[in-house]
């Protein structure tokens, strides 16, 4: 595969060590920096099927309330200490959701376009809706997490890394995937999928992987969110099909569809805008968000980096220009 | 010879149109054979058919001696029967190198296969068959800002990548610079020849399958109007008929 350029690894260890220095040199903002590296895995995933694979899904958010539910279950259930619970919530959450994106795929990703989009909507809100009336998960009600056994800083800081790491793990993963034939699959399934089954093309595996991937993360994710809220609602956090839900789709069209660093720009764009009209709109935060979506979608359909890359294809190693390109990028 | 492709009594229906009606006809390995009829007779219906595109409503289609009528598009396309779109795909967003490395062929790649990276070998393959139909100054560009023509030589570049045995082309020279067309018919036959790769080909232009195939079938109406030799089908009174538009 293509190197990658070295501003890229600049670019990454310059964010990794901001992120390592940030507890410290942000004390005060250090929630809204956890909630930070929860939204890039939100746009990164959903970028997987909706940006690479050309599959628009709606309904992620399932995987993200299976996580969050799950976790929580094990830690009440457990009997184990407050750090093995968890860990262990955690690893179940991953894998139930893991699963269930399994069973789901093998019949969800035959659908479609807007079959598709319109189904997973459906499962999201049905998820909601059963996990509001099981008695076991605590019904309408929702479910409160464990107590942290530290004190409020310490917690923090704890989630912070928590967060950081399941951010960090999953940004690596997809950017290896993608430089794998299992990323050029994909690419080649969102632009022609009749032409990749005609070529012979495992199309249902790779398509099935790929929500794979995305709900393991979405789970972690839950898992981590419902302990750093504490309180577990099934349809205002868990299926949260209007805040989470769509934003995961809006932070990955603004930064740029299916490329590993606009989902990563979107989310931080979106969250830093979102964080300003709550702290300074108020009673207008929602409306103000809603304009920011139109516009948005009128102004950058192709998102930020589409929007940079139409300006300057070259930087983005793509020719446009017969003469000028050399072989020797690829090698 | 034997016969690679065995297509029995294929019916096709859409609604009231009968696009094939009881189609017999085979494929000898190592040939070249053409399928040639007016437009709308159901050329492209029967590739659909054989390559499992749609479930047929009557009929048989056997590959190697294997039954492969009721398998799907790319359970066939693995056992290494190939078409190509008569109106052309490629993946437009890609470029034309990484069009050629996804086409390698599929059938024995496992699980873990999806996460390794592509050999050396595929990607000189891919550029030595980019050279082959003439786009390797255009590898770096995305497929979709080639020309039509570009897009069917990329097509068919693709096609060889995945090393099938049997190839149907669907109009091959449609949309191609005239004066290159001469430069198609002898990589088809280069292909034959040197990969040993059987190919079905529809084609219009008559000169050009007049030249290239050992044996021609004639559609019209759905139905197999004649076969044979191209001077049997050149001199055959219902062959002129047919598309002349004579009832
Ligand atoms: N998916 C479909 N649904 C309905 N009718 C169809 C479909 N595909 C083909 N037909 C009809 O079947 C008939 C045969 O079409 P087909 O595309 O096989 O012709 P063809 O020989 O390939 O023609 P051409 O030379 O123009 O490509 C036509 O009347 C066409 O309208
Ligand atoms: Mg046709």
């Amino acid at each position: 595969m293509k190197r990658a350029p070295v501003y890229e690894y600049l670019l990454i260890t310059g964010i990794g060590v901001a992120a390592l220095l940030i507890p410290w040199l942000l004390p005060n903002f250090i929630t809204q920096f956890t909630f930070l590296w929860v939204m890039v895995v939100f746009a990164l995933t959903w970028d997987l099927l909706g940006g690479q694979m050309g599959y628009n899904s709606f309904g992620n958010v399932l995987f993200f309330g299976i996580g969050a539910y799950a976790c929580a279950v094990v830690q009440r259930d457990s009997g184990l200490d407050y750090f093995t619970a968890l860990a262990l919530g955690l690893l179940c959450a991953a894998l139930l959701s893991t699963a269930v994106s399994a069973l789901l795929g093998a019949g969800v990703l035959g659908m479609r376009g807007h079959y598709f989009a319109i189904c997973t909507l459906g499962l999201g809100v049905a998820a909601g809706e059963i996990a509001g009336g099981w008695e076991y998960l605590g019904a309408g009600s929702g479910m409160v997490t464990p107590q942290y056994p530290g004190g409020i800083g310490e917690r923090d800081l704890f989630y912070y890394f928590l967060s950081l790491t399941i951010t960090g793990t999953g940004f690596f993963t997809l950017r290896r995937l993608y430089q794998s034939r299992f990323g050029i699959a994909i690419n080649a399934i969102r632009d022609d999928e009749d032409k990749a089954e005609a070529m012979g093309l495992h199309t249902t595996r790779y398509k099935t992987v790929a929500w794979c991937v995305a709900a393991f993360f979405l789970a972690l994710t839950g898992g981590a969110v419902g302990n750093l809220i504490g309180f577990i609602d099934p349809r205002d956090v868990a299926f949260s099909g209007a805040t989470f839900g769509v934003w995961m789709i809006l932070m990955a069209i603004l930064g740029g569809k299916g490329t590993i660093w606009g989902p990563v720009l979107g989310a931080a764009v979106f969250h830093l805008t979102q964080e300003l009209f709550w702290n300074f709109l108020f009673g207008w935060q929602r409306v103000a968000l809603g304009a920011l979506i139109v516009l948005i979608v009128v102004f950058f359909p192709q998102g930020i980096l589409g929007w940079v890359r139409e300006a300057w294809p070259e930087r983005f190693g793509q020719c446009v220009d017969t003469d000028r390109q050399g072989g020797e990028e690829t090698r | 010879m034997t016969t690679l492709l065995e297509v029995q009594g294929v019916s096709k229906r859409f609604g009231g149109i009968v696009a094939n009606e009881a189609i017999s006809l085979s494929v000898p390995e190592g040939g070249i054979i053409g399928l040639i009829g007016p437009n709308g007779s159901g050329k492209t219906t029967l590739f659909n058919a054989i390559v499992g595109y749609y479930p047929i409503d009557a009929g048989s289609i056997r590959f190697e001696d294997r039954e492969i009528t009721r398998l799907r598009v790319p359970q066939i396309a693995r056992l290494g029967l190939l078409r190509t779109f008569q109106q052309t795909r490629i993946y437009g967003r890609m470029d034309c190198v990484h069009n050629m490395l996804i086409s390698t062929p599929h059938a024995h790649q496992g699980l873990w296969s999806m996460l390794t990276h592509f050999p050396r070998e595929d990607r000189e393959k891919a550029e030595s068959l980019l050279e082959f139909v003439g786009l390797y100054s255009k590898r770096h560009l995305l497929a979709g800002d080639l020309s039509f023509g570009q897009q069917k030589l990329l097509e068919f570049a693709m096609a060889l990548m995945n090393e099938p045995k049997l190839l149907l082309l669907d109009e091959p020279t449609a949309g191609i610079n005239p004066t290159l067309i001469n430069g198609i018919i002898e990589r088809l036959q280069r292909v034959n020849e040197r990969l040993g790769i059987t190919l079905l080909v529809i084609e219009h232009n008559m000169s050009v399958i007049m030249n290239l195939a050992q044996e021609l079938h004639c559609l019209s109406r759905g139905r197999l109007l004649a076969s044979g030799t191209p001077e049997q089908i050149r001199t055959d009174q219902r062959v002129i008929d047919a598309y002349l538009g004579v009832q």
